[in-house]
């Protein structure tokens, strides 16, 4: 079952940079896919697209069953309900303890306390967090920060699981450690991962699907794929 | 769901506490304005309204005016647009005689010996004009009316005085409705350094799937209390400082023409109006701001 379906997708900003030019793109539930290419090749509006932060100037992109371009506005949260992002920069609420961050989303949702609880002592227990609690997200390191994010991501327990480069401010051995947990979740839980990454030796180590990406063309999309080198880089 | 975004809104309003304050303190600047252009202009509609009231055009008909005549005049006064029909008294100069003398021992003692022959009064027409503005004209076209005799208002001073009245309501309207959106204006810009202040929670909200009620309502909130806040001070200043004002002029400024409207119940709507305003006032704010800079 296609759980993603990226059909003749174009995307063209107002100053005329075209990011995607006829994307075709399928992916299924459950998969961990990796999204590479040189900066400007169109990933990060790839996965944008995805969660409905840019909308397609031309074709389709279904996620889950929603056809993102023909959302509106005031309905975007109810697709951003059904998926996690992970970001690069973590992007935690640093007056927030750890359990508040990654209770956010649902109170976000109007769960009520006794709903949000269990959820997030769950999701923290996920990404082996559950003693940090009550610390403040400075306390912790950039790696134990990246894992809230995750488990924030989590805490709604989304089909999708979307990560904009979660390792590239992190040192080889964190980022080592974020892989797992998120390969954990991948098969564990069978949340289908989507990750943009410039990690040569992650992609190369992990042997997941790998699609490459160059001036908004796909070039080539292959199972246990490697790393390949493109230009610009 | 609600309940917790009055409470963000509300804690919101503590959190960034120096801005608030700057906010609430222009506001309760421009609502003590507000207020003070509200008591002026009210009590100056009150006796403005006292004045056209007591306002009244007497009519004296030549003593020769037959019945008929009588009637013909009284037809033409009613077909008047200024005049008002309920209010016209007709009265016969053995009724003007009558009540003059019930007024004072002297008219009594010198009119004891008049007759209905002997009678220098006239017969006369009392009436109310609708608009005060107005009246000279109105007293100009009966005078012109046949077998009227003379036709007699307070000349010159009231309707001058009442039409400098209505400037000063006039002018007091204006600067309400311009301190009104002077405080629009102030809460927007609150608001709207409350969102930049909080831009990267908003958009963590956005990205973690909340709805725009939810992102928004607090801001909604926050402008609301900050107008409730700011309405504290001009509250207090209508329910003490007016009272404190009628108390200190005994109810009348300079002649016991100008009467000032008593304070209770006055001070209460006024208060309540003064809360409603700056709810709504802060309301308005909030909402365009969050609309223009939350872009949800």
């Amino acid at each position: 079952m296609k759980f993603i379906k990226i059909q003749d997708c174009y995307k063209v900003y107002k100053n005329g940079v075209t990011a995607t030019a006829g994307l075709n793109l399928e992916i299924s539930k459950g998969e961990f896919v990796f999204i590479i290419g040189a900066t400007g090749c169109g990933k990060s509006t790839l996965i944008k697209m995805l969660y409905r932060e840019e909308k397609p100037t031309k074709g389709k992109v279904i996620v889950g069953g929603i056809d993102v371009a023909k959302l509106r506005n005031g309905k975007v949260y109810k697709l951003r309900r059904k998926l996690g992002i992970v970001f690069q920069d973590f992007k935690l609420l640093p007056k927030l303890t750890v359990y508040e961050n990654v209770a956010f989303p649902l109170n976000s949702m109007g769960l009520k306390k006794s709903e949000v609880k269990p959820r997030v002592i769950k999701a923290l227990e996920l990404v082996g967090l559950k003693e940090k609690i009550r610390s403040y997200p400075k306390e912790l390191s950039a790696g134990m920060q990246q894992r809230v994010c995750i488990a924030r991501a989590m805490v709604n327990s989304p089909k999708l699981l979307i990560c904009d480069e979660p390792t590239g401010n992190l040192d080889p051995e964190t980022s080592k450690e974020i892989m797992n947990v998120l390969d954990g979740i991948n098969k564990e839980l069978g949340t289908t991962i989507v990750m943009v990454t410039h990690d040569k030796d992650i992609v190369n180590r992990m042997k997941k699907r790998v699609i490459m990406l160059e001036n908004g063309v796909l070039i080539s999309d292959e199972l246990k794929g490697k790393y390949k080198a493109h230009e610009g880089v | 769901m609600l309940l917790r975004s009055i409470k963000d809104g509300v804690r919101s309003v503590f959190r960034n506490f120096s801005l608030s304050t700057a906010s609430i303190l222009c506001s309760t600047i421009t609502l003590i304005l507000v207020a003070v252009a509200m008591v002026l202009s009210a009590n100056v509609d009150n006796f403005t309204k006292k004045i056209e009231d007591d306002m009244t055009i007497v009519v004296f008909l030549d003593s020769k005016a037959t019945k008929e005549e009588v009637e013909n005049i009284k037809t033409q006064i009613e077909n008047l647009d200024n005049i008002d029909e309920d209010e016209i008294v007709y009265k016969t100069k053995a009724e003007v005689k009558m009540e003059m003398q019930s007024e004072s021992a002297i008219f009594n003692t010198v009119m004891g010996d008049w007759n209905d022959d002997t009678n220098p009064l006239k017969d006369t027409f009392q009436l109310k004009v609708k608009d005060i503005e107005q009246i000279n004209k109105t007293a100009k076209e009966i005078e012109k009316m046949d077998k009227v005799s003379t036709v007699q208002y307070g000349e010159g001073i009231v309707e001058k005085m009442v039409g400098a009245f209505k400037w000063i309501e006039r002018i007091a309207y204006g600067t309400v409705l311009a301190l009104i959106l002077v405080t629009i204006f102030l809460i927007i810009n609150t608001i709207k350094l409350t969102i930049f202040s909080r831009q990267k929670e908003i958009e963590i909200m956005r990205l973690v799937g909340a709805s725009n009620f939810v992102i928004k309502t607090p801001f909604i909130v926050e402008g609301m209390f900050l107008g409730l806040i700011g309405s504290v001070i001009p509250v207090l200043v209508v329910l003490f400082g007016y009272t404190t004002l009628y108390d200190v002029t005994k109810g009348y400024l300079f002649s016991p023409i100008i009467q000032l409207i008593k304070p209770t119940p006055f001070i209460y709507y006024t208060s309540g109006i003064i809360i409603l305003i700056a709810m709504i006032v802060g309301m308005i704010g909030s909402a365009r701001a969050s609309r223009k800079y939350l872009k949800v």
